[in-house]
């Protein structure tokens, strides 16, 4: 018995050095994937005692997890709308914030997609175009939107591929089983994926914006560490990163 | 309970692929289990992990390969390219193979189990009764192994049926095409339609159940028999 208490002593101090050492769970819309991952690692050196750690998805699956009490406590997604209603909803622990307005682009890694305009999709050599399903995925949304308001939704409908999030259909094209994609503007100017192919920056009139928002969730109401990384998302470092992957920021001292 | 059209063309597309893959599988995954069973070769057991790698290798391993396998500048891209066919990412064939592959041990085990069950002496049997091994092998060896051949084609297509993240990674979901019931669940639980979730999951449940009643029910019944 004695042992056993102290078994649950021991394992109860550990838990409260844990909850010490500072720990955030960040889920994040995959858009951001390469951004965030470097205003986190930036935000690490000048706090490296403290975990941060970032799961990328589609915001719509973070969304209905959240509502389960996922253990998240940050969630950045690509539609500011979902966040609004986790507010309205009671899952959050701060107003909802926006932070970036997200930019679609047609992105190949066969052909010089700078060259090209959303018409061109049409032409019979393209025989497959991935876009994010639009279904639930906001980059999917906005790209369903710009081929409709271009005109040539039903004559590339049969070609299109539905990538489960914007990473995902980043992938469809980067192997090439894809030959031409929609995907952010952020993941396009992403060295990695830059060096495969030049993308074409699709009129943001043909779409209604993209505007992404954060909460810290309810159970993070008391987590400084959450707080802070909120904090540094708006300063300037951070600011200058998201602008470099092609966000437009809103206005800074709203 | 009534599905959309969409869930119906979902449901209607796994049950086509599940019956390809079975189908398939019966012809390819018979000779190996047959293998499996007779052999002393040295090789038996590099083969037997090979074909049960999809037990443990998650799906998103054998879809990321299949992928770049199956992309233009794959393997099998450029196979399909010099053959002047489509690519298989993205179409219903692509499916098919990618199945085949997931759902390999599911044939072969319980069938090279039910092979191994019979045993050298009927076959030994026939042979002096002049069978040929062929000849051996369809009239005593298939009959015996008849509950083998029933379970392995249930499993592999209950197992088909279930497939979730290889089609997701190389499927693009496309209606009628790709777009099986799992996956359509999926974007159903992602666009926050759980009316219809709920609708297509249980049909899944149910069906599954039913799936493996007639399997474990009729074990017991064949052996009596």
């Amino acid at each position: 018995m004695k042992t056993i208490q102290t078994l649950l002593l021991i394992v109860c101090c550990l838990a409260a050095s844990l909850a010490h050492a500072e720990k955030i769970v960040i889920a994040a819309a995959s858009d951001l994937k390469f951004a965030l991952d470097e205003i986190a690692a930036e935000f690490r050196q000048i706090r490296p005692d403290d975990t941060i750690e970032i799961v990328y998805g589609s915001s719509g699956k973070f969304f209905t997890q959240i509502q389960q009490d996922a253990p998240y406590d940050l969630y950045f997604s690509a539609d500011i709308a979902f966040p609004e209603k986790l507010a309205k909803a009671g899952f959050a622990a701060s107003e909802v914030k926006p932070y970036a307005v997200g930019r679609i682009v047609l992105w190949s890694a066969q052909m010089d997609a700078s060259k090209l305009t959303l018409k061109n999709l049409t032409d019979s050599s393209i025989t497959r175009i991935a876009i994010a399903n639009p279904k639930h995925a906001p980059y999917g949304k906005r790209a369903e939107e710009a081929l409709r308001s271009t005109g040539i939704w039903a004559a590339v409908e049969t070609k299109l591929v539905y990538g489960e999030n914007i990473a995902h259909t980043a992938q469809f094209v980067q192997t090439g089983n894809a030959q031409i994609g929609i995907i952010a503007l952020s993941l396009a100017l992403n060295p990695e994926l830059a060096k495969l192919g030049d993308h074409y920056l699709i009129p943001d009139t043909l779409h209604e914006p993209l505007a992404q928002g954060y909460i810290i969730t309810k159970r993070a109401a008391d987590n400084i560490l959450a707080e802070r990384f909120a904090a540094y998302v708006d300063s300037k470092p951070a600011r200058e990163v998201m602008t470099r992957y092609g966000f437009t920021l809103p206005a800074k001292d709203r | 309970m009534i599905l959309s059209a969409g869930d119906l063309q979902a449901v209607i597309l796994t049950l086509e692929l599940a019956l390809v893959v079975t189908a398939i599988l019966f012809v390819a995954g018979t000779p190996i289990a047959w293998w499996l069973a007779r052999t002393k070769s040295r090789w038996k057991g590099p083969v037997g992990a090979v074909v049960a790698l999809p037990l443990v290798l998650p799906p998103s391993v054998l879809g990321f390969y299949l992928l770049l396998a199956m992309g233009p500048n794959g393997p099998v891209g450029h196979l399909t390219n010099a053959l002047g066919v489509d690519p298989l990412p993205f179409t219903f064939e692509g499916l098919v193979l990618a199945s085949v592959f997931y759902s390999l041990p599911f044939m072969v085990q319980p069938l090279q189990n039910a092979f191994e069950a019979i045993g050298d002496r009927p076959l030994e049997a026939a042979a002096t009764l002049r069978a040929s091994p062929l000849n051996a092998f369809f009239t005593v060896a298939l009959p015996l192994a008849l509950p083998g051949f029933l379970t392995a084609g249930v499993l592999t297509f209950a197992h088909t049926v279930g497939e979730f993240g290889v089609v997701l990674m190389i499927g693009g979901n496309i209606p009628g095409i790709t777009r099986v019931a799992s996956v359509q669940i999926y974007d159903h639980v992602e666009a926050l339609e759980y009316g219809e979730a709920h609708s297509l999951a249980a049909v899944m449940l149910i069906f599954s159940f039913l799936v493996l009643l007639t399997v474990y029910a009729w074990r017991p019944g064949a052996k009596k028999a």
